[in-house]
């Protein structure tokens, strides 16, 4: 039941974080909202496996955090540098 | 030495915690890996005191402890801030002197200014760190320098003085 | 006892959801881009050490729990990091915050 309620709690924050991703403006607004989707959908991952008494659903979610950070800060990069490569390494301005 | 042996131990300890399967053929794996990737690590040259902070180790439960509380303060001010009705923010920018000595005492300072709710480290530039606070109230706490203070203590080594300059 | 922790979790986790749906309140409500963003930090934060903390007294003193601690040990690093590369990157891009005070 207790777990029921925390996971409609999550659908519900992750669609108005969706909401936030359509309306932007900026791009950052909408990394922001992704990135936090992800990190909901760690929560997800975890309450779901214990509403189906599987907590073994942890070791994806874990690996779900480190992707999501992975991802949002490639994402940064490309956009400040419109390249993943070691071109970056060349400008003057820091990395990430 | 020291810090290659912290690594070994820190990565074997979070390989056995999260593994949960203890036949010998796994931990033998296990095994490996870890020494691997500590070989790996030591090849980089990327082991060393910033990477494998152990000296940070016995002080960081009481941080983590007062960081805990800040953020559950700051938590509440700002979840009212959102649900109550008309304008209560009034956002404001200041720029904080990090009076941290190493890089990794400066870090540690931006990180916990950004995750306690209602401040932002948006820039930290030669250890002037430039914060987006959600209210003035915020930002003129935060200027206060309490946790510019606390990570100056957390960084310090052991049997050290406590310096206590004023900071502004 | 067992009825005691329960209630625990129940009360750590229900208000773990309240702060995570605040957070998207927030996120939909705020003006701009950095005030957004610590609307984020509400949910990131709060609603995640609370739901995550619910779920941990719930399993007890087992191998799940030290993982729930993990969970919560990398979204800690790792979440501020990524806020700061974000604001950082923005600010970058020249977007100018709306402030009323700016002491820069």
């Amino acid at each position: 039941m207790m777990f029921l309620v925390a996971i409609i709690a999550v659908v519900v924050t992750m669609l108005l974080i969706l909401v936030r991703a359509l309306l932007g403006p900026t791009v950052y607004d909408r990394i922001l909202a992704i990135n936090l989707f992800g990190t909901k959908t760690v929560l997800f991952v975890a309450v779901l496996g214990f509403l189906n008494g599987r907590p073994e659903f942890l070791d994806l979610g874990l690996i779900y955090a480190l992707i999501n950070f992975i991802g949002t800060v490639t994402v940064l990069k490309f956009m400040q540098y419109g390249d993943l490569g070691w071109e970056a390494a060349s400008k003057e301005k820091p990395d990430v | 030495m020291r810090y290659l042996l912290g690594l070994i131990i820190g990565a074997a300890t979070l390989w056995l915690l999260l593994s949960g399967v203890y036949k010998p053929i796994v931990l033998g794996l296990g095994g490996f890996s870890v020494l691997f990737c500590a070989y790996v690590c030591h090849r980089m040259g990327i082991v060393d005191r910033e990477s494998v902070p152990l000296h940070l180790l016995a002080r960081v439960p009481l941080y983590a402890l007062w960081l805990g509380g800040e953020i559950a303060k700051s938590n509440w001010d700002v979840a009212k801030r959102i649900v109550l009705p008309g304008r209560r923010i009034s956002p404001t920018i200041v720029r904080l002197r990090a009076h941290q000595s190493s890089e990794l005492g400066q870090a540690v300072f931006a990180n916990s200014i950004t995750l306690t709710p209602g401040t932002v480290t948006v820039a930290l530039r030669s250890g002037d760190a430039i914060v987006h606070a959600i209210t003035a109230d915020n930002a003129t706490d935060m200027e206060g320098g309490d946790m510019d203070q606390r990570v100056r203590r957390l960084e310090r080594p052991f049997g050290a003085p406590a310096r206590r300059e004023a900071s502004q | 006892m067992n009825a005691l922790i329960d209630t625990a979790s129940w009360i750590l986790l229900a208000g773990g959801a309240l702060l995570s749906v605040i957070g998207g309140i927030g996120m939909l409500r705020m003006p701009d881009f950095y005030t957004r963003m610590h609307a984020a930090s509400v949910t990131d934060t709060g609603g995640m050490i609370l739901m995550l903390a619910g779920l941990m007294l719930q399993a007890g003193l087992t191998l799940v729990t030290a993982k729930l601690v993990f969970v919560m040990l990398f979204l800690l690093i790792t979440s501020p990091t990524a806020t700061h590369a974000l604001a950082r990157a923005a600010l970058e891009d020249g977007i100018e915050p709306q402030v009323d005070h700016d002491k820069r």
